[in-house]
């Protein structure tokens, strides 16, 4: 995979009256070819100015933004709109033109691109058949439910046949179950046509369900970035631990604690679920064999990606030593202990 | 009465006269309008073609010429109707300071409703990568038409009232000859039938505006 976006140290700032605002602070980042890469952060974080770069609706104040060939803080305006075109972009209110009905609305960008009526009538009907809203074809978009405004958004942003989808919030404006198929779509734009896509959301389960890797945005910085699993499974920063914990609920909070403690005597102790066979066997396993009780008190199970991850929190009781010894085992083992009890 | 069937050919023409001034200027105007509102919208500060130095000047413009009363106006641009039409009297100087007088009306009613044009869809036609004169054209004006329509029927009802006056300057139309065969010799019954003429004639605008607009709006 060779990237197919690169950003190099890209900032950008804003002079306002009350003084310079910074929207994206040196931030570096790729995005591969083929891949789906989601960009997480609350509002504020800069994460919409980011996605905006990419496309040059917004230029960096510094740093270079490189995509495919074109390096286009070299570019002027008449090429950076070659690449703009090159581009597909959907938003949160999905920004469809009400003066036009949806198959308008689909060609619109082929008549910039100067594609000719009968290419752009068999372009526009392939389109809204992929997206399922061929009947829909001479509606206006006001007669639309938002998730069949957004579909005529992608179908619109797939025109031209870009090689880039950015989504802005694409979901945020969605109903969960419309969320969901506005996702599944995505998702096979990106399989069936190979589509690199760059997900913007604050919605920790839109990158879940469909990206491959993820950066986390906090205070107009890339804080953190990986495999999505990994940064599940394994974040490192505040920012991302606190985004994966909306969505995986395996581990328990201070007040759940404070009840686990006065409910049950023993040690406390959470386990990150490894990825690996049998893990919980062996963890059972050690336990047993140093004659520690263990019973499980809180956390889940589940998948990303087809792995496991998850959560257990255990009660141990017996003797302190045993209890130790079989803490070290497992760490000989590399499995991740963490203490819950009271400090 | 008799002094109104008496001047039936007079009044024929006035009806005509106030017509032809309405529509040429509604349609001068309304171009440049057009074009004057344009500029004061897409070089606003983050807009389309964002520019201080023609935003604040097409400004300032607009703001000296239009609340100069109407009336004065005229008088004020007689120098250029000679130059341009080559009289200061009659329906076609009348239309034509008519025109000038309404376009920065329109300048600024064009100017508030595209403003209201919401950003997104201006931001996705950008995206596309079209031209900014492209996106007025095909996004920016459409988006905003419904309202633009309605304000359209306002100019119109404001041109009938504007045409009346510049009856004044001898530009004919219904207004003078409301003045001059009626309220000048005291025949009331003309002055009464020229303005129901009158309100006839603002109504059918403002109708056909009305039923414009809702097709532009579908609702």
């Amino acid at each position: 995979m060779s990237a197919l976006v690169r950003l190099e140290n890209v900032s950008r700032h804003y002079d306002t009256l009350s003084g310079r605002v910074t929207a994206v602070d040196d931030v570096s980042l790729e995005v591969e070819e083929g891949e789906i890469l989601g960009v997480i952060g609350y509002s504020g974080a800069g994460k919409s100015t980011l996605v905006r770069l990419i496309n040059a609706l917004e230029l960096p104040s510094s740093g270079r933004v490189i995509v495919g060939d074109d390096e286009l803080t070299a570019l002027p305006e008449r090429e950076l709109r070659r690449v703009r075109g090159q581009i597909g972009m959907i938003f949160q209110q999905f920004n469809l033109f009400h003066s036009r009905t949806v198959a308008g609305n689909v060609a619109y960008p082929l008549r910039v691109a100067g594609v000719g009526a009968a290419e752009r009538d068999r372009r526009v009907a392939e389109l809204l058949d992929f997206v399922g809203l061929l009947d829909k074809a001479h509606a206006h978009p006001e007669q639309l439910s938002g998730g069949q405004k957004q579909r005529v958004g992608i179908a619109r942003a797939l025109a031209t046949q870009p090689r880039l989808l950015l989504a802005d919030e694409a979901t945020s404006a969605l109903d969960p179950e419309t969320t969901a198929d506005v996702l599944a779509l995505l998702k096979r734009v990106n399989r069936e046509f190979g589509l690199t896509i760059v997900v913007i959301t604050h919605e920790m389960e839109a990158i879940r369900a469909i990206a491959d890797r993820v950066a986390v945005m906090d205070s107009g910085r890339v804080v953190e970035h990986g495999d999505v699993y990994d940064v599940f499974a394994n974040p490192s920063t505040a920012a991302a631990s606190r985004f994966v914990r909306t969505v995986l609920h395996d581990r328990p909070s201070a007040s759940t604690l404070e009840r686990l403690r006065a409910a049950h005597p023993g040690r406390l102790v959470t386990i990150p679920v490894q990825d690996r066979p049998a893990f919980t066997s062996l963890v059972a396993r050690t336990f047993e064999k140093h004659r520690v009780g263990d019973t499980i008190v809180f956390g889940g199970i589940s998948e990303l990606q087809n792995r496991a991850i998850g959560a257990l929190t255990y009660e141990l009781t017996g003797a302190a030593s045993d209890i130790d010894a079989a803490l070290a085992a497992l760490a000989a083992d590399g499995v991740v202990t963490i203490s819950e009890d009271a400090a | 009465m008799d002094a109104f069937i008496a001047n039936i050919d007079v009044f024929w023409r006035a009806i005509g006269e106030t017509l032809f001034m309405v529509f040429v200027s509604l349609v001068a105007s309304g171009i440049l309008g057009i074009v004057l509102g344009v500029v004061l919208t897409v070089t606003r500060p983050g807009h389309l073609l964002a520019n201080r130095a023609a935003f604040a000047i097409v400004n300032v413009v607009v703001n000296i010429v239009r609340p100069i009363p109407f009336v004065i106006f005229v008088a004020a641009i007689q120098p250029l109707l000679l130059g341009v039409v080559g009289t200061t009297i009659g329906p076609q100087a009348a239309a034509f300071a008519l025109s000038l007088g309404a376009a920065f009306a329109v300048a600024r009613i064009v100017e508030q409703n595209l403003v209201a044009v919401d950003h997104g869809v201006l931001e996705a036609a950008r995206s596309m990568g079209a031209h900014p004169l492209r996106i007025i054209v095909t996004v920016l004006i459409p988006e905003g038409l419904g309202p633009l329509i309605l304000g359209f029927s306002f100019v119109f009802v404001g041109l009938v009232d504007m045409s009346a006056q510049a009856g004044l300057i001898g530009g004919g139309g219904l207004g003078d000859f409301a003045i001059t065969y009626g309220s000048q010799r005291y025949n009331w019954p003309i002055v009464y039938i020229t303005v129901a003429v009158i309100i006839v004639l603002v109504q059918v605008g403002q109708f056909a505006g009305n039923a414009l607009a809702r097709k532009a709006l579908r609702r």
